[in-house]
């Protein structure tokens, strides 16, 4: 929590200054009252006097009252300004560090878990901060001041209120001690609820092709159960809260006055004042130390929200704290234009027992195309991964226009790619924003726009859409269908103008019709354009410059389509699956 | 504020049979008040009695006495207190499991259609959050808004009781006071809907693009992103101060109010004391009491808005709860234990239920002898895929029929239809479990020697046994497996199922060719003489279908098999040959 704190702003520290000068001043005046209080019971209790007295000390008191409620509105104004500019500080600052994390720490967190951390973790921290701000200013401090106002007064009384507080706020602390670990666990728990019914929404169709509506619904009630029952020993705890402070405070003023009853009865009777004194001195102090427990009741509120608050910063931090392992360069140019190069690049991901590539080196150059091929698993996807560095290689160099990939500036080495993932991604929006969706060196031209959505087969769709270009897309396309999304990405990355194409299996929803057209159409109109495409189909790239033939990691072929069909054995096969024996001659 | 509050009766309605334990609940609340609010006339006594015993003695046994019944008294209404907060949070966490676990067997009960308009992010905010803010506004507001009452009218019965003119001016104070909250709780209420409907927002936003976050990287979009998302936030940050100010200086300014009570009482209670009309215990009482009296008024402003809240999130939940479902079947009695596999459609006719003008399926009829291969073909959008969605009964056709074993469909239960097919899924989907879960999904007897076999025949055995756990392997998010991979594993998944029919919608597309023929083989070894329905891109892998389906527009335009549906040379002969055409505008 302290942690997250540091990152307030400037602007914020002096807002939470200010709101605690205002604070005190407040205090001053709401403990003042009791002063004049005691002074109108010394009036009250001295004969003779005059109604004037009475009034001007009424007036005080309004006046005190008065200042208290101007400072208490200016402070309110203040604290909320500074824990909602704190919070719209950090959600900014996450984001922006999220968005800066590679692939790698993204799965290890995971989205959706993310997502709570962006949203719900930081509001949670945020109700903290705005309600506990001026109680955990003000508390300390009322009851310093409570206790140095009674200090002296009476050594007895204050040993009892000594003793009350004590005990409060031990009992506070076994509470608070046994509920914390909990929250944490709730925490986990959400977590948990949210994946296992997303599941079932992403899954809804299997779920019901399985009949497993009721399995689903087991798997959900076993988890919520286990919250609520966690959930229950928590707020059964805090309920013992409220009426033990409720106690404690009653308890305090009564045990003051009883306490105060017997100490007036041992002085002589004869000694009026002193008697006088101490009755002024016990309604002062059931007033004082009223305040001293109410202070610390209101820390105890803190005290109640701050446990999930904790947790929730906590998981903030764990991302601020992740460093991105992808680092940027500073290098803004390549030496040369078009071409990229594998040198002996092994890949292995984090925590696996195999490298997933091994000793890869290949190199095209500008306007050829590269074609990758090869089994299921065979390391296709996350070989042109390391071109676009979602991942980096664990030894060798990926070469961009004869420059490391790392040495790059990421605006500089994303510049000159046109990616599409193996999945389409479709953002919310018009087609025309999800096509011109980035940026580039130059701004995208309406008419580049065309020509993109032309190029990958898209216009024929896109003009039947209700709006053409203006349509809006649904949330992860879901008004589209798969071939749709795919042609959709496709002109996404041809709209980037790049000097290096990759696609990354990003035909597999495309009818034969549509592929052979699009590829035609590359081959026309982007001849300077290098291309590097994984697929599964041989037609797809019977035709590139040089297909490299992958298995477990390796390549185990590399050539052009009339060599590798007459020397490389697994090339053989998967032609041998795909084509007839007069398509293979 | 009745609309304001409308859901609430639904709430009520939901949580009938834990109403008697509420009012419950709440009577203890009020009793505690009560017992709260006998305090301070006490303390008054014993101030009294002291001040009495000022010039002579004081009446120790008196106020021992006193004291005890005030003990008494403060303990008991912290039992009460305590008993009553006990089961509020008792009742509201089971009421909110309930619901919890109502709205996630909603899911899979309300139309397939559904999904269509509603966001995901949507539903699952409404299990979570929804749930969580009704719960705490039950638990926080409704014994909080009784005891508050309790004691503002005991207190304000006592006060007059006691001192009648300084009740008064407390009064006066109290109009004031409440006045103002009622003014501050309507402008906070605005900026708190607009509170809730911004953040709603941003989170959307956040969702989709931390889901996109590789495009978003590769296109560089870091800027204009951070544009959109400033707006964003900045709205929040708006509609978040304001709303935190209003809300926030409402309890100071009870205090404030509390204060000026106390001033009022302190100078009356000077005037009237001096005058001899009232003692001083009454003006000590009295300080108690106005803290007792302008208290409840915070709570009461505070438990209204909290139920506001709960309130619309009540309606959120209650929203899908009652959303329209899929039909009653449990009076269908016709039952196919299992089917030969003969599949008729008849003049089938479709479009979904938001858009009825545009029609998806026009008129779709075919024939399906048992055992046969059905592949259906054609350009993206042809609707091959609402075809299988329609003959699970995914959705509902619009007219015509599709029989099984001449039975209509739409006279069987939708878990009957779905017994028939095994069924492979454009979509993989795994979840977070090993993988023996993810295949054994389900499904009953599955022995490890099956899971072996069908992980043979898909060509899965090698990765399998390559995980450092094998089968007890834990899929996760982070687990790094290849979109291949999980196809297979989907398709092992339905092997196991081992349906009378099945139905592969783009089940291998995603995996190479040559694990794709073996997957084939073991199929067919497996679908011998059982009826398979077979979506594909890849026109090689559905070459020796029995029936060819060639769909466009809604419409089967070509049917027959592979050889002559070339010789007729129509539509699927071009689209066949499109696999070579590359070969002509590249070489020529």
């Amino acid at each position: 929590m302290l942690k997250l704190l540091k990152r307030m702003r400037r602007r914020e520290v002096i807002m939470c200054l200010l709101c605690g000068v205002f604070l005190l001043g407040q205090i001053y005046f709401d403990l003042k009252l009791p002063d004049y209080m005691s002074n109108l019971t010394q009036l009250i209790q001295t004969p003779g006097t005059q109604m004037s007295d009475i009034w001007m000390t009424g007036g005080m008191m309004l006046l005190c009252t008065i200042s208290s409620a101007i400072l208490c509105i200016a402070c309110g104004y203040l604290s909320a300004k500074a824990a909602s500019g704190f919070t719209y500080g950090v959600r900014e600052e996450l984001f922006h560090h999220v968005t800066d994390l590679g692939q790698q720490e993204m799965l290890g967190f995971s989205v959706p878990s993310l997502i709570t951390r962006t949203t719900n973790d930081i509001t949670q921290i945020q109700m903290v901060i705005a309600m506990g701000l001026q109680a955990l200013i003000k508390s300390p401090v009322m009851a310093v001041w409570a206790i140095f106002k009674i200090l002296g007064k009476s050594w007895e009384l204050s040993l009892v209120t000594a003793a009350f507080v004590v005990v409060l706020c031990a009992s506070v602390a076994v509470i608070v001690s046994t509920v914390l670990p909990r929250f944490r666990i709730v925490q986990k728990l959400t977590d948990k609820i949210n994946r296992i019914a997303r599941e079932n929404l992403t899954g809804i169709n299997v779920v019901h092709a399985f009949n497993a509506e009721a399995f689903q619904n087991e798997k959900f009630d076993h988890t919520n159960t286990v919250m609520k029952n966690t959930q229950l020993k928590n707020q059964r705890t805090f309920a013992a809260m409220q009426p033990l402070m409720g106690l404690g405070m009653n308890g305090l003023s009564l045990s003051i006055f009883w306490v105060g009853a017997a100490l007036l009865s041992s002085i002589p009777a004869a000694d009026l004042d002193a008697k006088l004194t101490m009755f002024s001195n016990i309604v002062v102090f059931s007033t004082y130390a009223t305040y001293v427990v109410m202070s610390f009741m209101m820390l105890v509120m803190i005290f109640m929200m701050l446990p999930a608050a904790q947790v929730s910063a906590e998981r903030i931090n764990q991302v601020m704290n992740t460093d991105p392992t992808i680092k940027e360069g500073h290098i803004e140019k390549g030496r040369e234009i078009g071409s990229v190069e594998f040198r002996d690049v092994t890949f292995r991901y984090p925590d696996a027992a195999e490298d997933d590539l091994s000793h890869i080196s290949f190199k095209v150059e500008k306007g050829q195309t590269l074609a990758v091929i090869g089994a299921t698993g065979s390391g296709k996807t996350t070989l042109v991964s390391l071109i676009a560095r979602f991942y980096d290689a664990t030894s060798g160099q990926v070469l961009v226009d004869g420059i490391d990939v790392k040495d790059y500036t990421f605006d500089a080495l994303y510049n000159k790619l046109g990616y599409v993932t193996q999945k389409a991604v479709m953002f919310s929006g018009s087609v025309e924003e999800n096509v011109g969706f980035g940026s580039s060196i130059h701004e995208t031209s309406p008419r580049e726009l065309d020509k993109a959505i032309e190029l990958a087969q898209a216009h024929s769709f896109v003009r039947n859409l209700e709006g053409g270009k203006k349509h809006m897309i649904a949330q992860s396309g879901r008004n589209l269908s798969g071939g749709q999304k795919q042609r959709l990405s496709i002109a996404r990355a041809l709209a980037r103008n790049a000097e290096i194409l990759v696609f990354d299996d990003s035909f597999s929803a495309l009818d034969y019709r549509t592929d052979s057209a699009l590829r035609a159409g590359l081959n026309e109109q982007l001849s300077g354009t290098t291309k590097i495409i994984v697929a599964q189909r041989i037609s797809s790239i019977r035709h590139a410059d040089q297909i490299l033939v992958l298995d477990e990691g390796k390549i185990v072929g590399c050539g052009t389509h009339e060599s590798l069909i007459q020397n490389c054995p697994i090339y053989q096969e998967i032609a041998k699956s795909q084509l007839s024996e007069s398509e293979l001659a | 504020m009745k609309r304001k509050f409308s859901s609430m009766g639904k709430v009520a309605a939901y949580m009938k049979s834990s109403i008697p334990v509420i009012i419950f609940a709440l009577i203890l609340a009020g009793l505690g008040s009560v017992l709260t609010i006998i305090g301070p006339n006490q303390i008054g006594k014993i101030t009294n009695l002291m001040q009495a015993g000022l010039t002579g003695t004081i009446d120790m046994r008196a106020i021992g006495k006193t004291g005890i019944i005030l003990s008494g008294i403060y303990l008991t209404s912290a039992l009460f207190t305590f008993a009553q907060h006990f089961i509020m949070a008792t009742v509201t966490l089971e009421t909110s499991k309930r619901m919890r676990d109502d709205l996630a067997q909603k899911i899979n009960r309300v139309p397939m259609s559904y999904f269509n308009k509603t966001s995901q992010g949507d539903v699952l905010s409404r299990i979570t959050n929804d749930v969580q803010t009704l719960q705490q506004g039950l638990t926080n507001s409704l014994p909080g808004i009784i005891s508050a009452v309790t004691q503002f009218v005991g207190c304000l019965i006592l006060m007059f009781i006691t001192q009648w003119r300084l009740a008064l001016c407390v009064m006066g104070v109290t109009i004031l006071g409440m006045f103002l909250l009622v003014e501050v709780m309507g402008h906070s209420q605005r900026y708190f809907i607009a509170r809730q409907e911004n953040l709603g927002t941003l989170n959307g936003f956040i969702e989709e693009m931390y889901s996109g976050h590789e495009v978003i990287r590769i296109s560089r979009a870091g800027e204009k992103i951070i544009d959109r998302f400033q707006s964003l936030n900045l709205a929040v940050y708006n509609s978040n101060w304001k709303s935190q100010f209003l809300s926030g200086i409402m309890q100071p300014l009870m205090n404030v109010m509390g204060n000026l009570g106390y001033v009022a009482v302190c100078v009356v209670g000077a005037i009237l004391a001096i005058n001899g009309t009232i003692s001083f215990g009454v003006i000590i009482s009295f300080v108690l009491y106005v803290r007792l009296f302008t208290a409840p008024l915070t709570q009461i402003a505070q438990g209204m808005t909290n139920l506001q809240t709960a309130s619309a999130s009540a309606s959120r939940i209650f929203e899908f709860l009652e959303t329209e479902e899929l039909s009653d079947e449990s009076h269908k009695k016709a039952v196919l234990e299992t089917a030969k596999g003969e599949v008729t459609f008849d003049s089938v006719r479709f479009s979904y239920p938001d858009s009825p003008e545009k029609v998806i399926i026009q008129n779709f009829s075919a024939h399906v002898i048992p055992g046969q291969k059905v592949a259906i073909v054609g350009p993206t959008g042809a609707g091959k895929t609402t075809m299988v969605n329609l003959l699970m009964r995914f959705f509902e056709i619009n007219s015509g029929s599709i029989a099984i074993d001449g039975i209509p469909t739409s006279q069987l239960r939708r878990e009957n239809i779905h017994r028939l097919f095994a069924m492979v899924l454009q979509d993989t989907w795994l979840f977070d479990g090993t993988v023996r879960e993810n295949l054994v999904y389900n499904m009953e007897g599955i022995t490890d020697e099956d899971l072996e076999r069908v992980c043979n025949a898909c060509g899965l055995s090698h990765f399998v046994h390559s995980l450092p756990q094998g089968f007890d392997t834990e899929l996760t998010d982070s687990t790094t497996i290849s979109a291949g991979q999980k196809q297979l594993l989907t398709i092992a998944r339905a092997m196991l199922q081992n349906a009378p029919m099945l139905i592969l919608d783009e089940a291998t597309s995603s995996v190479d060719t040559r694990t794709e023929i073996l997957i084939q083989k073991a199929m067919d070894e497996l679908m011998k003489g059982k009826t398979s329905f077979v979506i594909a891109h890849r026109l090689s892998t559905i070459k020796n279908a029995d029936l060819i389906l060639v769909m466009k527009d809604g419409d089967v335009i070509e049917s027959g098999n592979h050889d002559t549906l070339m010789k007729k040379g129509g539509f699927y002969c071009d689209l066949y040959n499109s696999q070579f055409d590359q070969a002509v505008s590249a070489e020529g």
